[in-house]
């Protein structure tokens, strides 16, 4: 049981290169105290832009520290959505699959949602054009914010440490 | 009976005689059957009282036992768990369902006098909190005093209201004693064939109330000096359909419960009983803290919101048993968690729309049971598993809604289909979750709609009336993980260690000849990582009058979400022939179908003339079959994740040859460009044929597909401009899904708020409804509470609005973190300031 994952191992992590022995292992053991730490970093090398990322929020997108108390969502092709408590899929283009047709491009027939009791709305990155989301609802639901992370607490009460800023990631 | 047994037997007898003289001595000094004295409600009380005044399970500050000798404390509560799933593995050989012996679909619980869970076995564990309802409902209804709890009493329930998730989850409670003072319970329950319900199966889809859904017995007395009522011996096998294998599945739980009684018994006598009960005590405990430390190292705090539908669609189908019932119904369930700076979990289900005339509604036991279960299997992942963290948790479930109907006219034979459809953005929260601390070995997109279910009866082979339940749907595709594909057939949410069963198993007990078992392409939802597939099975009738089946399952609507650009597993639809060829086809040596591999290929209609009838939904009445009719049993698949154009095209041919994507969506869904090189070639799936990958083309069209993506999508705020005028007009939304939404905006002064606010409707907004829809909203509003309970617990608080129910914020609207009030749960309230995990 490591206390703590060698950087190399949370690499392949993040890389995708873990075999599944290791990653069953992975699960099985008591989970890591630095986990998130040596998450973060790995992906900070990982992406194109300095901003300092203050947590990983989905696949491809962050919250990144803007300044002291400015925290934004971010794809990491560098397009910036919000501020990381609002939803950043009001700032996403949206294609909404609700006809039989645009449905047997991913199911077969009968095997699909009926059009006229759900939809599949499918919110893709303005600059990289990732499919980031995709959400099953009935036609006219109100657009879900899924996750509002809360960084204060988090940062201060569970892993006291300070909040990145742009000015420790320079220093 | 050999010697051997006889004598334990014996010394059992002779246990419990002393044990009895002991208690009746008591009572007549008037003291209780608890601990010291008390009576087993005034144990319960203090309990109560002190974990509510300390924040701390029976209000233990120090685990002195754990502590003192942490070796010893494991090596106590290893021994109860293995005893438990000894007990299980042992009791099953004992079924003769395969429901019990092949998919295991039973599981045992050691109990706190006051019906908390101490340890439990493995099995479909969600039993563990149904059964600590029950205990507590006998404690809080006076039991101790009528029909008295004595040694040797056996107890059974199945009552939803009580504590169970569906009344064919049979369970047996047997209490044990030690000189004089209840010590524990030992609680199993199963999944039996058939309750006596209106339809046969266990579990019937076209009762309008609970007066359909077969024999409810009510935390009831049914033996003692543990030996049966002859009064019980000749009930119970009259109001099923099945007798002799419900008989067989009695004894097995209590075979079981004998056995968890010797072990605690042996136990007691090896430390004495003042260690066990600390044992017992700090075990809860010490799975409580367990619980939300584990939320403080694996979460994030914050709120965490999603919804998910089911359909249940019934307009136009015979055989419902009332006309009011001639509906169709949708399920909205709205999730909302609150993950707090103290590790407190509270979910919210504020939102969730009316209960209906359908057996799919849910009571607080069976929902605060699943959810349980789930948070068991993947926030503790170890064997320190039991109400602690039910303690660990809080649960808002609005009175009246399809989640806690508090109503005892409502039907609950197949509560799943709501529960399991419920809890699927469960799964998404903790991966989220999960995702930002960086535990992305534990990401799950989510899970399978765990249908379809094969059910019916009539007259089998052997000339006698039966009904069958096929549990293949114990196997279901798993959602997609973040670090790999979803397990393809491999189990279900509600048993961990479910299986599909040998066909030969289930061939001895049903009448419906396999014609063929297999994958079932595109059943998983594409994504970079694919949801597990689930498979199919191809059914026929044979030797049998009067038979019925029925389908139940979802059809329009997928109830599990994919995950970051995963897509939602496919949803079910019905294959049947009747009147068919088959038997002539079987004389003759010819081709006759063994799937519906893919329903628009015309294989299955090219190899059987008859009456074939293909339908998009997944619920259907009883129908009635006969010899040579078919019958297809389609197990779901588990959700994707990830943007699908990132799945390696390399494994998009593997999907191809293993039987889990159709050739041709392999283009549409991963813009992946295949070309078929031989005809012939066979892989170890029924995919016939061999696929190559053209890397230049599919490198082109991934290429096309994002510009495309480009130009075909909006920004969402121009699409939310014409969705305004959608919902305003009102015109293309069909009545049902309006319905649904009354229904919710009725229930929830704060999701009708939200709903309004977000479409900037005016404030006296409502949907215009069919006549039949507002009669049908009327009726179901206008008929109030019937709740079981009289004496609630104090963690009920959310069953019943009582007053002092915590503080559930509503948060739907955005940028709402900042107005989280302070922790407000029922257990670590800021009452105390206790935030120690």
């Amino acid at each position: 049981m490591p206390e703590s994952y060698p950087r190399e191992i949370i690499e392949d992590l993040v890389d995708d290169n873990l075999e599944w022995s290791e990653l069953h292992n992975m699960m099985s053991d008591f989970k890591d105290a630095d986990r998130f730490k040596k998450v973060r970093d790995v992906l900070q090398d990982r992406v194109d832009w300095d901003d300092p990322i203050v947590i990983p929020y989905a696949d491809h997108l962050y919250v990144v520290a803007k300044s002291e108390d400015r925290w934004v969502i971010k794809c990491d092709c560098g397009h910036e959505f919000c501020e990381h408590d609002e939803n950043w899929k009001h700032d996403a283009l949206i294609n909404v699959r609700d006809t039989e047709q645009e449905y047997l491009e991913i199911y077969p027939e009968d095997m699909h949602p009926h059009p006229d009791y759900m939809e599949l709305r499918e919110y893709f990155c303005p600059g990289c054009k990732t499919l980031l989301e995709v959400t099953n609802v009935m036609p006219g639901y109100p657009i879900i914010h899924e996750f509002e992370p809360d960084i204060e607490t988090f940062y201060g009460d569970w892993i006291d440490e300070p909040i990145p800023t742009p000015d420790t990631q320079s220093a | 009976m050999n010697q051997t047994d006889q004598n334990e037997a014996d010394g059992r007898r002779r246990d419990i005689a002393y044990e009895k003289d002991v208690v009746r001595k008591n009572r007549r000094q008037n003291r209780g059957i608890g601990w010291n004295g008390k009576t087993l409600r005034e144990q319960l009380a203090e309990l109560e009282d002190k974990t509510e005044a300390t924040d701390r399970y029976a209000g233990i500050s120090e685990l002195s036992l754990k502590a003192e000798d942490p070796i010893r404390y494991e090596q106590l509560y290893s021994r109860l768990r293995a005893d438990l799933v000894s007990a299980r593995e042992t009791s099953k050989e004992v079924s003769a369902t395969p429901i019990v012996e092949q998919e295991g679909e039973l599981c045992y619980g050691l109990f706190t006098p006051e019906g908390d869970s101490i340890a439990v076995s493995t099995g479909i564990i969600v039993h563990i909190h149904t059964m600590s309802e029950a205990i507590k409902f006998m404690i809080n209804h006076d039991y101790e005093e009528s029909p008295k709890i004595e040694p040797g009493d056996i107890f059974v329930n199945n009552d939803p209201h009580v504590g169970d998730v569906h009344p064919c989850d049979l369970m047996t409670l047997i209490p044990i004693f030690h000189e004089g003072e209840l010590v524990a319970w030992a609680g199993g329950v199963n999944h039996v064939i058939d309750t006596g319900a209106v339809a046969p199966g266990s579990m019937s889809v076209s009762q309008a109330s609970r007066f359909g859904d077969g024999a409810y017995y009510t935390a009831r007395k049914i033996g003692e000096d543990l030996e049966l009522y002859n009064s019980w011996k000749k009930e119970y096998p009259a109001k099923t359909r099945t007798p002799s294998f419900l008989k067989l599945d009695e004894r097995t739980r209590i075979t079981g419960c004998l056995m968890i009684r010797n072990s605690v018994k042996g136990m007691i006598s090896r430390i004495g009983v003042e260690t066990f009960k600390q044992l017992s005590r700090e075990a809860i405990e010490d799975s409580r803290r367990g619980f939300r430390s584990r939320i403080q190292k694996t979460m994030l705090p914050g709120t965490y919101r999603g919804a998910s539908f089911v359909d249940a669609l019934y307009e136009g189908q015979g055989n419902v048993t009332r006309d009011y019932a001639d509906e169709n119904h949708i399920m909205h369930a709205p999730s909302e968690l609150h993950i707090r700076s103290d590790g407190s979990f509270q979910v919210s289900f504020e939102g969730a729309n009316k209960w209906g005339w359908h057996p799919y509604n849910c009571t607080p036991a069976a929902i605060q049971g699943g959810i349980w279960v789930m948070l068991t299997q993947t926030v503790l992942p170890n064997e320190l598993v039991n109400d602690g963290a039910y303690y660990a948790c809080d649960f808002h479930l609005p009175v009246g809604s399809w989640a806690n109907t508090q109503n005892t006219e409502t039907a609950h034979a197949y509560a799943w289909h709501f529960l399991v459809s419920a809890w699927a953005p469960l799964w998404q929260h903790l991966s989220r979750g999960y995702y930002a601390r960086g535990f992305w070995e534990e990401i799950n997109a989510g899970n399978a709609n765990t249908s379809n279910w094969l059910q019916g009866g009539g007259i089998d082979q052997f000339d006698k009336l039966h009904a069958v339940n096929s549990f293949e749907a114990a196997c279901e595709g798993v959602g997609a993980r973040y670090v790999e594909d979803g397990e393809p057939h491999a189990a279900a949410i509600w048993n961990p260690e479910g299986d599909m069963g040998d066909i030969e198993a289930w061939e001895r007990v049903e009448p419906l000849p396999f014609l063929g078992r297999t994958v079932k392409p595109n059943t998983g939802g594409a994504g970079r990582r694919a949801g597990g597939a689930g498979f199919e099975s191809m059914r026929t009738v044979k030797d049998v009058s009067r038979w019925l089946l029925y389908e139940m399952g979802n059809g329009y609507m997928s109830s599990d979400g994919g995950l970051f650009g995963g897509y939602p597993a496919a949803s079910g639809y019905i294959l049947n022939a009747q009147d068919t060829d088959l038997e002539e086809r079987f004389e003759n040596g010819e081709d006759y179908p063994q799937s519906d591999l893919d329903p628009e290929s015309g294989d299955f209609e090219s190899k059987i003339d008859g009456e074939v009838t293909r339908r998009p939904e997944g619920i259907s009445t009883p129908k009635e079959f006969d010899d040579y009719d078919m019958y297809l049993n389609y197990l779901r698949g588990g959700s994707g994740l990830g943007d699908p154009m990132e799945r390696e095209p390399e494994k998009v041919v593997e999907d191809i040859h293993d039987g889990y994507v159709l050739p041709r969506h392999a283009k549409d869904a991963y813009a992946v460009v295949v070309e078929k090189v031989d005809d012939e070639a066979k892989h170890n799936s029924a995919v016939q044929g061999e696929w190559e990958l053209d890397e230049a083309a599919t490198e082109r069209l991934r290429q096309e597909r994002m510009r495309e993506r480009a130009e075909n999508a909006q920004p969402v705020s121009e699409w939310c401009e014409e969705q305004r005028d959608r919902i305003r007009s009102g015109k293309d939304l069909i009545d049902d899904v309006k319905k649904t939404y009354e229904s919710s905006m009725r229930m929830s002064e704060p999701f009708s708020e939200f709903f309004r606010d977000f479409w900037d409707l005016s404030e006296d907004f409502s949907f215009e409804l069919s006549e039949q829809a507002q009669r049908s909203l009327n009726n179901r509003f206008d008929t109030g509470c019937r709740p079981m309970w009289d004496n609630h617990t104090r963690r009920h608080k959310t069953w019943l609005d009582v007053e002092d129910e915590p503080y559930v914020p509503y948060t739907w609207t955005s940028r709402s973190i900042q107005d989280l009030p302070d922790p407000a749960s029922t257990f670590a309230g800021g009452r105390s300031g206790y935030s120690d995990p």
